[in-house]
């Protein structure tokens, strides 16, 4: 389970850290949402900033947690950054799977899935915001 | 009870004999349940093969034969934790019932009735509860939400950095606005043990009752409830050898009697009318329902288990397997044991590696199958005191041994090769 891209994405995670919070001209909003695991103690803050059109132009994120949950992380704001909130709102489990490219054991999909769900309340949260 | 012996003791246990991929199991993860010798699973097959039927209320042998079995069990549990006279006799009800023994679903339920059953009827608003830092929820929240119903004040004694109770801090703490004193016996992520006889005696000298919550307790320390002089005790059967489902709240007759029923129905009423009731003696009074017969069935024979190894000699073993889990973590790198230096400790061990989550060291011993716990362990506020979010915590019980904490240092030297920490 604990490849070389997992190893890799928990020790030098990607878009680790926070957001500017200067960015919000242009009618660019800047979304923070957390989520936890609280049966393993992974806490993770999603920040995503998405622009006028819809598209999500930064994603950063801070946080403790395991290898697995860490990486999935690290790999979806690779994943989102760039893409339109439509787009990316289709990323699913299959996906995350896909992304860490190992087999997860059934005591670990919380922790492979943490990101995704930390994902969709922000997702969640903008549709709340702006409605389409 | 020398080591030889207790290699024996893994053959009663039918589960520690199977293996994952030709890998034996190592289970070390005792303080969130233990393993069940054969006489505890033969009784629960006994029971419904030839024992079963509802308690209380057949006139027929079989029903006579489960309430005996149900009954029998609530004496042993008496004598197992020391609520007898001199002569092992129980306080028997006037309906000839051991009184002060209320069986339960498990600790957190009776800390629940000591919650609703006594607490909603005797604290009100200005009221102060005790409570430490070392609890685990079902000592805590029960507390939360009763202060919050009543207006009450909840306080806790601190700990110090071996994670145990600072005693010097309770005489700012206790008062006579202090009613209630809740206080773990063994904390379930440290192992440390608290020194309750003492707070106890402090807590009654302002006249507050006392509450010990022995869920690590009873597995693992001989207990006398007349020494320590609680009103309540609680604690649950699967964590010493027994089935799930089934706990146990000692409280003294006098305290039963400033306590209302939180459950009620079948069983615990004597007479109903169309609009009011009155309730059955103790214990029956707090035993709403059907209760866990076959659990009270299972339950005897896990006490004499424990009786024939003599809970003296289960503390020794438990404790030196952890003295040598610790002599072995230390020459580990980036180790951190929590507790290291704790002078009143048990079979409980918790510890991190640094750079790698707790979970993911749970994950790599776990391929081994070997079985430890990461997490909170239901106690965030003692992580949030300890600084981290989750610790791996490795917990003994009768049968482990030293092969076994062997067996767990190997899988955990892997995890350095793995994460590339040296």
């Amino acid at each position: 389970m604990y490849a070389e891209n997992i190893l890799h994405h928990f020790k030098e995670p990607h878009h680790f850290g926070h957001l500017s919070p200067a960015r919000g001209a242009d009618g660019e909003r800047l979304f923070k949402v957390k989520e936890s695991n609280p049966l393993c103690g992974d806490k993770y803050e999603l920040e995503i900033l998405i622009d006028k059109y819809g598209l999500i132009k930064d994603a950063s994120f801070t946080g403790e947690g395991c290898a697995i949950s860490k990486a999935a992380l690290s790999m979806l704001t690779d994943e989102i950054i760039g893409k339109s909130l439509d787009e990316a709102s289709q990323i699913d489990d299959k996906k995350v799977y896909e992304l860490l490219g190992v087999e997860i054991s059934a005591g670990r999909t919380k922790c492979a899935l943490l990101g995704l769900k930390t994902f969709k309340k922000a997702i969640k949260e903008s549709d709340e915001e702006n409605p389409l | 009870m020398t080591m030889f012996q207790i290699e024996e003791l893994k053959n009663d246990f039918p589960i520690l004999l199977s293996k994952t991929n030709d890998k034996p199991l190592v289970y070390l993860d005792n303080a969130a349940t233990s393993q069940k010798p054969e006489c505890v699973i033969k009784a629960t097959e006994r029971f419904y093969t030839s024992e079963n039927a509802n308690v209380h209320r057949g006139v027929y042998a079989l029903s006579q034969i489960a309430t005996e079995l149900y009954e029998s069990a609530r004496l042993s549990v008496a004598r197992f934790i020391g609520a007898v006279d001199d002569d092992q006799q129980p306080l028997y009800s006037e309906d000839g019932d051991v009184a002060e023994i209320i069986f339960t679903r498990g600790t957190t339920e009776s800390i629940n009735l000591a919650a609703y059953g006594w607490g909603d009827a005797n604290i009100s608003e200005g009221n102060e509860i005790l409570v430490s830092m070392l609890e685990h929820h079902s000592n805590l929240v029960p507390w939360q939400e009763l202060c919050k119903r009543k207006g009450a004040i909840l306080k806790f004694i601190p700990i110090d950095a071996n994670g145990e109770i600072m005693l010097d801090k309770l005489d700012d703490l206790i008062s006579d606005r202090t009613k209630l004193v809740a206080v773990t016996m063994i904390s379930n992520a440290l192992g440390t043990i608290t020194p309750v006889k003492e707070i106890i005696r402090r807590a009654k000298e302002v006249g507050a009752v006392t509450l010990v919550d022995g869920a690590q307790a009873a597995p693992h320390v001989p207990v006398d409830v007349r020494d320590l002089d609680c009103d309540f005790f609680a604690f649950s059967a699967h964590k010493l050898l027994g089935p799930t489902g089934l706990g146990v709240l000692f409280c003294k007759q006098k305290i039963q009697e400033k306590m209302n029923p939180f459950m009620f129905g079948g069983n615990m009423i004597r007479e109903v009318n169309l609009y009011d009731s009155t309730w059955n003696s103790s214990p029956h009074k707090f035993e709403a329902g059907t209760p866990n017969i076959a659990g009270a069935a299972a339950l005897t024979p896990a006490i004499e288990y424990l009786n024939n190894l003599g809970m003296e000699n289960v503390f020794n073993h438990c404790k030196e397997l952890r003295n040598y889990a610790v002599t072995r973590l230390r020459n580990l790198p980036k180790i951190q044991i929590y507790a290291e230096r704790a002078k009143n400790v048990c079979g409980i061990v918790s510890f991190n590696i640094e750079g790698v989550h707790a979970h993911d060291i749970a994950s790599v011993l776990a391929e081994d199958n070997v079985a430890i716990r990461a997490g909170h362990h239901c106690a965030q506020p003692l992580m949030n005191l300890l600084g981290t979010s989750a610790t791996a915590r490795m917990s003994f019980y009768v049968y482990n041994t030293r092969a076994d904490v062997d067996a767990a240092i190997s899988s955990l030297e892997k995890i350095y090769k793995i994460f590339k920490i040296s």
